[in-house]
């Protein structure tokens, strides 16, 4: 173990410089900027994941977010065990039949100001399962969306430039919808 | 008295009784009435064949039989018109949960079922059945000082989604039981008419950790069922794929279970390990899980000469630093402590619920479905299958350890095959237009993927049924923490890691 430990100090860092903010992401939260509120959460996010149907593709990748190539805590990301800690709801999946109530009361269960960021394509419109009779649809379905982030799944590298315009968008005092 | 072998069975009861299917490819179906049907339930409380699937098809209840003798494996049809069927449930309780999702998705009952409770169907549904919408009765427990712990569907950590009743006394659990079924997403429905190139992309999202293995074991079974021949270079890519992603969920599990002990620097080194498998496999394949790369007939990609340099090297920094991972592992006594003698999932109940993959190998089921039946193109490659006995945490670590010692030896070898005299005009075959029926066994890293496949001659899907191997594995979840206490749950669960989607379709 000191072994590792050593040479992992003896060498620079595997974390990399991170991704550039997404235009994309900036343009669909600056729609929802009306007034400019007060940014209350200054430079940090609690995330709570919800899996409301996913093929546990996008959890992986998420996962990877806090391996030591992207180690999003350095940007004062972390995920948080309760909706009641969390600051942003990560939906993931077209939210079936069976997890909608679920989706619904987590929602319900975080405080304001919450933000909601729909990851993949399938939280986007149901993706490749839209239209079966055990599918309501995408989150957008079930509750209100801030941010959509694309991708099957989206790679680490698409998910940490989505959370960082929501990041900075937090920043300036944009509001959710 | 020793039971007869499946096969000599079979062609021993009266003729009257079954008939085989034609045009069933690569094993055996047979019709079995009534009589038949009856007789094989009885055939099964003193045979020790293993049940691998049970589905229901229209008026249709199938099953996947197994005799470990000689391992021959057949499908066999019993053709229920109204609509139930005895159930394999008292001999193979195996089967329990897989009848009661045919009572949802088929409405096809196991009239003397020992558990009819709805199991997948939450009340949710259009075609939902009447009844299921009531609360779901947990099996209950009594005695002084028994309290519940309800976790779930949305619960700590980012993991699918399923329900965990806990009864408890004190820190001990009493009872668990596992409620399944939230993320069920219609997969089967969807792919019935839609072409096989479109169906793959759905079998390859049916559980997004084994993308590779789904994709493979339906384009195995459509094949089969079309009777196509894949390019020699498209088999060989599609096992380095397949074993580039058993290495890329093994590291990732065994740092998570690491994690679940709270000792977070195996966690780091190994998600950084992982991280380079998805990397290598996004510069080779384009895809860091490799999704959709796999296709009826073949492959969609190509690996160039820089992936395969690439990929060499990767094999080699891996070695070196497993190596690593497995001494601190083994120096780490407050580690051990935690996974030893923890979880265990004895040899009988692997058996009985033959249960594959790690689980069934830490606790001496010697079954790997690239050995047995085998498939292309492993029975040209050297590998070993690892098996324990004693069915702990620690031994399904150790298996998982040793399999990626085995996976890097396949990766090796499949790239010294891929790197010679390139025939690399092919890698799909275009599909015969015949119809027919197929079946496939895949060893995904979870263990052996079941796909079944009805084709219509214009390659279209009519039914297709895949199996996770989670089926037999959770099951057993709700025994391994039986007496641990609450706190070393996450650590059984990891340790066996059944899928959510996978098992939900």
């Amino acid at each position: 173990m000191w072994k590792l430990i050593a040479r992992n100090l003896l060498t620079a860092p595997v974390t990399e410089p991170p991704p550039p903010v997404s235009r994309e992401a900036l343009v669909e939260l600056a729609a929802q900027v009306d007034k400019a509120a007060r940014a209350r959460l200054g430079r940090s996010l609690s995330i709570r994941q919800i899996d409301a149907g996913s093929c546990n593709g996008c959890e992986l990748e998420i996962h990877a977010l806090n391996n030591p190539f992207y180690d999003i805590e350095r940007f004062g990301i972390r995920f948080v065990a309760s909706p009641r800690h969390a600051d942003v709801l990560l939906v993931t999946g077209p939210v079936t039949a069976n997890m909608a109530e679920a989706l619904q009361r987590t929602y319900a269960a975080t405080p304001d100001p919450k933000w909601v960021v729909a990851t993949g394509d399938c939280a986007l419109d149901g993706g490749l399962f839209a239209g079966s009779y055990a599918v309501v649809g995408g989150v957008s379905a079930v509750v209100p969306v801030d941010l959509h982030i694309r991708g099957c799944p989206p790679s680490p590298t698409q998910l940490l430039s989505g959370l960082l315009a929501l990041l900075e968008h937090v920043e300036r005092g944009g509001v959710p919808r | 008295m020793a039971a007869p072998a499946l096969g000599e069975w079979i062609q021993n009861l009266p003729g009257t009784n079954w008939e085989a299917v034609p045009a069933h490819r690569p094993v055996p179906r047979h019709v079995f009435d009534a009589a038949a049907w009856n007789d094989l339930i009885a055939m099964l409380a003193v045979a020790d064949w293993e049940l691998f699937g049970l589905w229901g098809d229209d008026d249709t209840i199938h099953v996947a039989v197994r005799d470990p003798g000689d391992g021959l494996l057949v499908v066999l049809s019993h053709p229920c018109p109204d609509k139930s069927f005895q159930s394999l449930g008292h001999v193979r309780p195996g089967a329990i949960r897989l009848e009661r999702a045919a009572a949802d998705l088929h409405a096809l009952i196991s009239f003397d079922g020992p558990d009819r409770r709805p199991w997948l169907d939450h009340g949710r549904w259009e075609r939902s059945r009447l009844f299921a919408s009531a609360p779901y009765p947990f099996l209950p427990v009594d005695g002084d000082g028994v309290h519940q712990i309800p976790v779930g569907p949305v619960h700590a950590g980012i993991i699918e989604p399923g329900h965990f009743r806990f009864h408890c006394n004190g820190e001990t659990v009493v009872r668990l039981e596992v409620r399944l079924g939230y993320v069920h997403k219609g997969v089967e429905t969807l792919m019935a008419g839609q072409p096989a190139f479109d169906a793959v992309k759905l079998a390859g999202r049916i559980s997004g950790d084994s993308t590779v293995a789904y994709a493979l074991a339906f384009s195995r079974a459509v094949e089969a069922a079309s009777g196509a021949a894949v390019p020699a270079r498209a088999v060989e890519l599609r096992a380095l794929m397949a074993e580039l992603e058993r290495l890329a969920n093994h590291f990732g599990d065994v740092g998570a279970i690491a994690n679940d002990a709270a000792f977070a620097l195996l966690h780091a080194e190994c998600g950084r390990l992982r991280e380079l498998i998805l990397r290598a496999a996004e510069r080779c394949f384009g895809h860091r899980l490799m999704m959709d790369r796999i296709v009826p007939g073949g492959v969609a990609v190509d690996l160039d000469t820089g992936g395969a340099d690439a990929l060499a090297e990767l094999v080699d920094e891996l070695a070196v630093r497993l190596r690593h991972v497995v001494d601190i592992y083994n120096a780490k006594p407050s580690l051990l402590d935690r996974t030893t003698n923890t979880g265990i999932i004895s040899a009988e109940l692997v058996q009985r619920f033959a249960a594959g993959g790690f689980v069934g190998r830490a606790a001496s089921r010697d079954f790997d479905a690239r050995k047995q039946p085998g498939y292309p193109p492993y029975d040209a490659l050297a590998f070993e299958v690892p098996v324990r006995r004693y069915g702990d945490v620690h031994s399904r670590v150790t298996i998982r350890v040793e399999e990626i010692d085995q996976s890097l030896g396949l990766v090796r070898q499949l790239l010294e095959r891929l790197a010679g005299p390139a025939a690399r005009t092919e890698l799909r075959a275009t599909l015969p237009a015949g119809s027919g029926e197929g079946l496939a066994l895949v060893e995904g890293f979870r263990g052996d993927v079941l796909a079944w496949v009805r084709l219509g001659g214009d390659a279209r899907v009519i039914r297709a049924h895949l199996r996770d191997p989670s089926w037999f594995q959770w099951p057993l979840i709700e025994a391994a923490i039986e007496g641990n206490i609450v706190a070393d749950f996450p650590l059984c669960n990891k340790s066996v890691n059944g899928s959510y989607s996978g098992h939900d379709l």
